[in-house]
């Protein structure tokens, strides 16, 4: 089996597995949802200033529940010892973190193209930018985060507590990707131009980058017995 | 027992190094530098709010040279120092994050802005304090190096780029305080560097004492499984 196979089985295990339950998906959901609702009560959601803190909460909220997806993602391999038998699969170790990272982009894209509507319809938000952008921020946004919190995950997922450490250890660490999403979601709601959105999206983009290489070189670390 | 009064014999050397060097570094900050013409004598907080930030930054770096050497080594010296390091420099970075507001009060008149540098010593309290967590965490010995390790890298790839995404997204909102250089005079310049090197001789001192406590602590454990299993014999 080349590369690209074996990261393709794996997917396609979790996804087979996630797809029968909808247990982290409908969570996911619901948690992205109850954020934004609390959110409501905290800014007053008729207010203006609401409109200048909406890409702030939708990213909150995003994150949050991307999140949940995470801590389950290597846990959820922890019982009947599977991790142990992915381990021994003759395929690279990497195919593994290639293989969750993949899986929890599918399932945070969907989460986030469910809720995003309903958010904006929510506030009342009059959405001016271009669609587009707004797909290519929230994929960068998006992977960045996945990409540093799978790595992350399964490190945490071999620890005393690892629910309660990966928020601690994840947070953090992507500071610089929070600002670069929440900045570039920001300047394209209100249609800034190309050029005001650039410097961010090269912040996501060297985000990306670097948070796919420096785990992939680490994985092996990882996954030792 | 002759190696460890050998590595005493060092650590008390670097200890009496350490305190005459900052006995004369605190004569120099509140003897020798001239007081501040602007700003007074809140000013001489100066010497030790970048001493301290220096040393916290060095700190961190060798967390991270130490984590990949014990990646490629496996060797507990360079977990040990890498543990240690981080455990300082977490306690420099609080010595940073303590005197700067006190200094920026009466200065800024603000505790605190969201300045790149500022922000970003905040954010790598915050990934050391994370790895000093997951350390703690971890159950066997070996996981904990290697998860401590594996972070220790990840933390500190992530520093320059935390800094630059913060640079950015301060120079777009409008800035309350300017930063602004101060001219130092040749004497507050050699008073700095003073206490630069009373310092890094602290720092030095900490670091073999702390290791020292590691390495005891791994013989204490050893002998108790030693007595466990002539107990059960």
């Amino acid at each position: 089996m080349t590369f690209f196979k074996q990261i393709k089985a794996l997917v396609w295990k979790d996804l087979k597995s996630e797809f029968r339950t909808k247990e982290m998906l409908s969570s996911m959901l619901i948690f992205a949802f109850l954020v934004i609702v609390i959110f409501s009560f905290a800014f007053d959601p008729t207010d203006e200033t609401l409109k200048e803190v909406f890409p702030g909460i939708i990213w909150v909220a995003f994150i949050f529940a991307g999140i949940l997806g995470l801590n389950r993602s290597f846990v959820a391999e922890k019982q009947n010892n599977s991790i142990h038998g992915l381990m021994l699969c003759p395929a690279d170790r990497s195919a593994i973190y290639f293989g969750k990272v993949i899986t929890n982009l599918v399932l945070m894209l969907i989460m986030e193209a469910i809720s995003l509507p309903i958010f904006i319809i929510l506030f009342d938000y009059s959405f001016s930018g271009s669609i587009l952008k707004l797909i290519l921020v929230i994929l960068l946004g998006t992977f960045g985060f996945v990409a540093i919190g799978t790595f992350l995950a399964a490190l945490t997922a071999n620890t005393r507590t690892s629910e309660v450490l990966l928020p601690i250890i994840l947070f953090p660490v992507i500071v610089p990707l929070v600002i670069g999403a929440v900045e570039s979601t920001g300047a394209i709601f209100i249609g800034e131009e190309m050029s005001e959105i650039l410097p961010w999206l090269k912040v996501l983009g060297i985000y990306d980058l670097i948070f796919i290489t420096v785990p992939f070189m680490l994985f092996d670390f990882v996954l030792e017995v | 027992m002759e190696t460890f009064d050998k590595d005493n014999r060092y650590s008390n050397i670097l200890g009496w190094l350490a305190f005459l060097v900052t006995s004369v570094a605190l004569y120099m900050v509140f003897e020798y530098a001239p007081t501040e013409r602007v700003m007074g004598h809140i000013q001489r907080l100066f010497y030790f709010h970048v001493a301290a930030a220096w040393i916290a930054f060095f700190a961190f770096f060798v967390v991270f040279v130490g984590s990949i050497i014990y990646l490629k080594k496996r060797s507990t010296f360079w977990d040990n120092i890498a543990l240690a390091s981080a455990e300082i420099g977490v306690a420099f970075t609080t010595i940073v994050l303590i005197t700067g507001p006190i200094w920026a009060r009466p200065i800024w008149n603000a505790w605190w802005t969201w300045d790149p540098r500022l922000t970003t010593t905040l954010i790598l309290w915050f990934i050391y304090i994370a790895y000093i967590i997951l350390r703690a965490s971890a159950d066997e010995s070996e996981k904990k190096a290697r998860f401590a390790a594996i972070f220790g890298i990840v933390g500190f790839v992530d520093v320059p780029i935390v800094f630059m995404s913060i640079r950015w997204w301060r120079t777009i909102h409008p800035q309350v305080i300017e930063g602004g250089g101060m001219n130092l005079a040749p004497t507050m310049v050699q008073t700095l560097l003073v206490s630069i090197a009373a310092f890094t001789f602290i720092y030095f001192y900490l670091l073999l004492r702390r290791v020292k406590v590691e390495v005891l602590k791994n013989q204490v454990k050893e002998m108790k499984e030693e007595l466990r299993k002539l107990q059960y014999n």
